[in-house]
């Protein structure tokens, strides 16, 4: 009986994927967290994932770090006057009582120098570095190119 | 359609001052993915799409086929006349192997086109679109562009633009009125 509890306690843990796995620290809440694969290491990959803070105080996103990337930057996609550019963005405000996403079309992290090409299937771990809550490390899942977002039964975007 | 057209040049006039002009006169010679020449007279009779990008784009690029990917699957059928092109702003690394590669993850009715610099240059007037090198630390750069995509009626003529911030559910119905 113990074994079965066990064993039906690791099914129902077990995230359906890496993507819908949720960490927190403090007040916020880390989730989502999502990659496309890429045509082998010379282009850079992308980084995705949503952020909850639930607390009272403002927060920001200042930096990412990875293994799977030598120059991981934050970065945001402007379109203005029907032009695409992409500049860095020096931190992503998480505002108390918000959500905020990098997804595409916005903000985003970009991986400069993979270590190696990322494949659908795969997955590789972010350290998140925010302003006042600290580090925290989230499991990405490489989707495919094509894309559009993980598939979590609690996606509510 | 062309009144559409006029109404966004009112609106914006930094983006758009001067339409595309139609397909029968634009003038550049571009390479497809499978290393064959395509003319703008090859395109007679069809209708049109064609978006501007590069292979080293991390997010607009894929967003946008990703998005026509699935506009193209909505229409079935319909969209097999539809020209369907990427046109390279970054001829200097997407050769049309590179292409090739990269468009293999899309819908396969998506073609992709490079030339040498001055054609897509002249593809870039032709379509009225903009594109510049943005140089980046460690001798990388990236590529500021026309983020919109282009339809053109059958006849060649330009029907409109699809921006990227646009509601996506006004693609569909906006592509079958060019189709028609």
């Amino acid at each position: 009986m113990k074994h079965f509890l066990l064993a039906t306690t690791l099914i129902f843990s077990a995230p359906a994927a890496m993507a819908c796995e949720t960490v927190t620290i403090g007040d916020l809440t880390v989730e989502h967290a999502w990659s496309k694969a890429t045509i082998g290491a010379g282009r850079p990959g992308v980084f995705y994932v949503e952020i909850k803070n639930s607390g009272t105080t403002d927060d920001a996103l200042v930096g990412i770090t990875t293994p799977a990337a030598g120059m991981p930057m934050l970065h945001e996609t402007v379109v203005q006057d029907g032009i695409a550019s992409m500049p860095h963005a020096m931190s992503v405000p998480v505002p108390a009582g918000q959500s905020v996403q990098l997804a595409p079309g916005g903000y985003h992290g970009m991986l400069m120098e993979l270590t190696t090409a990322l494949k659908e299937g795969d997955s590789f771990p972010v350290t998140l570095s925010f302003e006042k809550s600290g580090e925290v490390t989230v499991n990405v899942d490489v989707l495919s190119l094509r894309a559009e977002g993980p598939d979590c039964a609690d996606a509510g975007q | 359609m062309l009144g559409v057209g006029a109404y966004r040049t009112r609106n914006r006039p930094a983006r758009s001052e001067v339409l595309p002009v139609p397909i029968g006169q634009m003038t550049w010679t571009l390479t497809d993915h499978q290393g064959r020449l395509v003319r703008p007279s090859n395109w007679a009779g069809r209708p049109v799409m064609v978006f501007f990008g590069f292979t080293w784009c991390p997010d607009v690029c894929p967003t946008t086929l990703s998005d026509i990917s699935l506009w193209l699957e909505e229409l079935g059928a319909d969209a097999d006349r539809l020209i369907v092109a990427l046109i390279s702003v970054d001829p200097e690394r997407d050769t049309p192997d590179v292409l090739a590669g990269y468009v293999s993850n899309f819908d396969p009715r998506i073609i992709g086109l490079t030339g040498p610099a001055d054609e897509v240059a002249q593809a870039a007037a032709d379509f009225r679109a903009t594109y510049r090198r943005v140089d980046k630390e460690g001798g990388d750069y990236t590529m500021d562009h026309t983020a919109g995509v282009f339809l053109f009626h059958p006849d060649g003529r330009f029907a409109s633009i699809i921006d990227f911030h646009e509601d996506r559910r006004f693609a569909v119905p906006k592509l079958r009125r060019t189709l028609s």
